[in-house]
């Protein structure tokens, strides 16, 4: 038996206080696809990095084509035959094929003649290789997506990849595109390639992986050859998980109906006929994978996208949101997913964070009044315990956690009637990260309606009163808050009957 | 007090400056001199103001030199027909903030990079302005000259004029929420936009500001003396964006303030004059000039790499 192309053991990664791996075995036999399977969070991502050298592990070894390998670098392992062709392909659109793959390829030297005909027909050579119709003087700009991934893939048999990582390749593929991409991955299996293939499309793992391995929360779940397990297998293997955390009981009973949703999409984003309403007192909580549409749903009520089909409904009257301010104006409220960047300005001190978004309400006449901004930000930084020096700390002196809250307050000071929350305890502390149900709890229990955007499947059945799991653009079902773990997730994965 | 130290240090290179010329060359401190240097300065000071802005809006207009030059030719032509002194001063400002508004509505209107844009209204408007006059000169009425003023009294006039100005400026930044907006835009537009900031606004004001200002500087270079040089704006975006950007605001928006662009612009103004009282050849005002600016652009950029690893 030949060694394996690449094996992993106890591979551990933390990065800022959250473990992302936590002693993750894998291994590569050469000719074989190999699919990893996890939800959103669960250490796929960062595997990947460790294979491809961009990152190094905390613990555990790396052997290639049965080397170890001690530090390995993004280099070294072009080198060693490691190719990864990412969702996003990483082309330059104002150059030709020919010269992206040259670019790739061909060692860089500085002063050399560049032989443009050897160029075109390598380019042609590799492209045919894969049967893909692409003419190598093409900008990458005019090629569609699907084309830039077989371009990618190209450059991987090019460099002479033994190990192919894809990672959601056919996710923006149609079915023909898809029927494509599966004979070039055999062909890459025949000729004894090993192929990690990452996806959330269940069909295509059982229709194309020899093997698959579930990660869950940094872990490996377990490896089984693909015909060994079935879907409902699968998915006991990704959701299934020890429940430590207790969650906020809710405490009231959901008012009246606060917003409305009835076939709603926009021609500017994936999002269509999205139908589904939320309470006073309700936490709503949306769930799906990256990618279903959950935060351009978001865009669309705090105005930032505008809504060109179904209608809004605002306690029983129909809205146009237009901009922010429209929707600020009708009482709701976004706590944007990228905390540092769009959250809180890093910069300014806590107490302007906190009131940036209500001046006309609490500055009357022309000028800013600093005192009552101090005693408004200490309001807040008391009622949400934010940790911080005081209300002049600049927000990126604050733990993440804290930096949400500061968020969370510049939006709780409009007065919301409906508060939309986008991933709210993403790499935040697990201290911080209760402390925030709490307040989520306290703030439905205050008659706000929630709508609680969260990849953290746990913290979702947790949370909500009811659970609206949205794919492809569109609200695939909505059930009741103590849903079942694994319906959840086919529903999210689109594999349920 | 981290977060003032770039200005602080700005303030305390000028500090020692002044210090040793006190020892070393106390000529300097001639009130006569120091006025008329003022002066000449006080109209750069008042577009560095809006200069400020601009680059805290993390925006630029490279074409106020051009603006303050149309600015003063059609403030003179308007004061050589006739016109009184005060409708002068208005027009000076609103040709300038017209200007400025073009600048503004290509920039947030159309999204376009300000560097480009500003880039060419900089050509349009010299290239304009030459075709038109030909270089001539506009010859003043006698009235105009320091708003017919004493010499001395209209020295302290501008400059008392500039240093209010710049009070308004600083306040104004501080104590106003559209001050806390320029610089929240100025960070991310993004972020702006989602606190409910209408980034758009803020950006075409400020360029309609930077045009005004620009005017209003144009007025205050022409009655100092009985003629308009066409070219009197020439170069006047470099001094400008230097004085900004050596004061502490960073080219990358959101960050600095007046005060800082006022100790910078004092700083380089100063170069030249210790150059003559120091028996030092003119011509190393400019490379002086120069590795002040690199001193103060590395310093920045050492500074971010700190703070983003």
């Amino acid at each position: 038996m030949s060694a394996p192309l690449l094996e992993l053991r106890r591979i551990t990664k933390s990065y800022a206080g959250v473990h992302a791996l936590r002693g993750v075995d894998f291994d590569l036999q050469p000719g074989e696809v190999h699919a990893l399977l996890g939800e959103n969070g669960a250490g796929k991502s960062t595997l990947i990095r460790v294979v491809t050298g961009a990152h190094q592990p905390d613990r555990g070894s790396i052997a290639i084509a049965g080397q170890r390998v001690t530090h390995l670098t993004p280099s070294a392992a072009q080198q060693l035959g490691v190719a990864c062709i990412y969702q996003q392909p990483a082309l330059f659109p104002d150059l030709t094929v020919a010269e992206n793959i040259a670019l790739r390829l061909e060692p860089s030297t500085g002063l050399r003649l560049v032989h443009w005909s050897a160029r075109r027909e390598r380019a042609r050579s590799l492209l045919a290789r894969i049967g893909a119709s692409i003419s190598p003087e093409t900008e990458v700009r005019a090629l569609s997506m699907p084309e830039q991934q077989l371009v990618e893939i190209a450059c991987a048999l090019g460099a002479g990849a033994r190990i192919v990582i894809m990672d959601e390749p056919t996710a923006s593929l149609t079915q023909k595109e898809q029927h494509l991409l599966f004979a070039v991955v055999r062909d890459l299996r025949a000729s004894g390639v090993g192929v990690i293939y990452i996806s959330h499309r269940l069909d295509e793992i059982f229709a194309l992986a020899d093997r698959v391995t579930v990660l869950r929360d940094g872990e490996s779940v377990g490896t089984s050859p693909v015909g060994e397990i079935n879907e409902a297998g699968l998915i006991r293997m990704m959701v299934g998980r020890e429940v430590t955390q207790i969650y906020p009981p809710a405490e009231t009973e959901p008012g009246d109906t606060v917003l409305s949703l009835k076939g709603v999409g926009s021609s500017a984003c994936p999002v269509h006929d999205v139908t589904f309403d939320v309470r006073a007192g309700e936490v709503f909580g949306l769930a799906g994978l990256v990618g279903a549409g959950r935060t351009e749903l978001a865009r669309i009520l705090f105005g930032l996208t505008p809504a060109d089909r179904g209608e809004i409904r605002l306690n029983g009257q129909p809205v146009t949101l237009r901009s922010p301010q429209e929707a600020v104006a009708h009482g709701i409220a976004y706590v944007p997913e990228d905390r540092r960047r769009h959250g809180v300005v890093l910069e300014m001190p806590i107490a302007q964070n906190m009131s940036m978004a209500v001046h006309r309400r609490i500055f009357p006449g022309t000028w800013l009044r600093f005192g009552t901004e101090r005693r408004h930000a200490l309001d807040f930084i008391r009622d949400l315990a934010v940790k911080a020096y005081g209300p002049d700390a600049p927000g990126g002196s604050l733990s993440g956690g804290n930096q949400q809250k500061v968020s969370l307050a510049r939006w709780l000071a409009t007065k919301p009637k409906l508060l939309i929350l986008d991933e709210p305890t993403q790499g935040v502390d697990v201290g911080a990260k209760s402390e925030i149900h709490k307040i989520v709890r306290r703030l439905a229990k205050q008659g706000l309606a929630v709508l609680l955007i969260s990849s953290d499947l746990p913290e979702v059945l947790g949370m909500s009163d009811r659970i609206g799991i949205m794919r492809g653009g569109t609200m695939a079902a909505v059930l009741p808050g103590k849903a079942d773990a694994q319906e959840v997730m086919a529903l999210a994965l689109g594999t349920a009957k | 007090m981290n977060r003032y130290f770039r200005e602080l240090s700005v303030a305390g290179a000028l500090g020692l400056l002044l210090a040793m010329l006190a020892v070393v060359a106390p000529a300097f401190y001639q009130p006569q001199p120091l006025l008329s240097l003022a002066t000449r300065e006080a109209p750069t000071l008042v577009v560095a103001c809006g200069m400020a802005l601009v680059i805290i809006c993390r925006q630029i207009d490279i074409s106020v030199g051009s603006q303050f030059s149309v600015c003063s030719v059609g403030a003179g032509l308007l004061a050589a027909h006739g016109w009184p002194a005060g409708l002068v001063l208005l027009a000076s400002v609103s040709i300038g903030a017209l200007l400025g508004a073009f600048n503004g509505v290509l920039v947030a209107g159309l999204r376009l990079p300000s560097i480009v844009v500003t880039l060419a209204t900089l050509v349009s408007l010299r290239q304009g302005l030459n075709l038109v006059r030909q270089g001539e000169f506009v010859n003043l009425p006698d009235g105009l000259q320091w708003f017919g003023l004493s010499q001395t009294d209209g020295q302290w006039t501008l400059v008392a004029f500039a240093l209010g100005l710049l009070l308004v400026f600083a306040v104004a930044l501080r104590y106003l929420s559209a001050g806390r907006f320029v610089y929240a835009v100025g960070t991310d537009t993004e972020a702006a936009r989602l606190a409910g900031i209408n980034p758009q606004r803020v950006t075409f004001a400020v360029f309609v500001l930077m045009g005004a200002l620009t005017g209003l500087a144009a007025m205050m270079n022409i009655i100092q003396s009985p003629q308009v040089q066409p070219l009197s704006g020439n170069g006047l975006e470099l001094k400008v964006i230097a004085a900004v950007v050596v004061g502490g605001v960073a080219i990358s928006g959101g960050r600095g303030s007046v005060w800082g662009m006022f100790a910078g612009l004092l700083l380089l103004a100063c170069v030249s004059p210790t150059l003559t009282h120091l028996h030092i050849e003119a011509y190393w005002e400019k490379a002086i000039q120069g590795a002040i600016i690199l001193l103060a652009v590395v310093a920045d950029g050492l500074r971010s790499r700190k703070e983003n690893r």
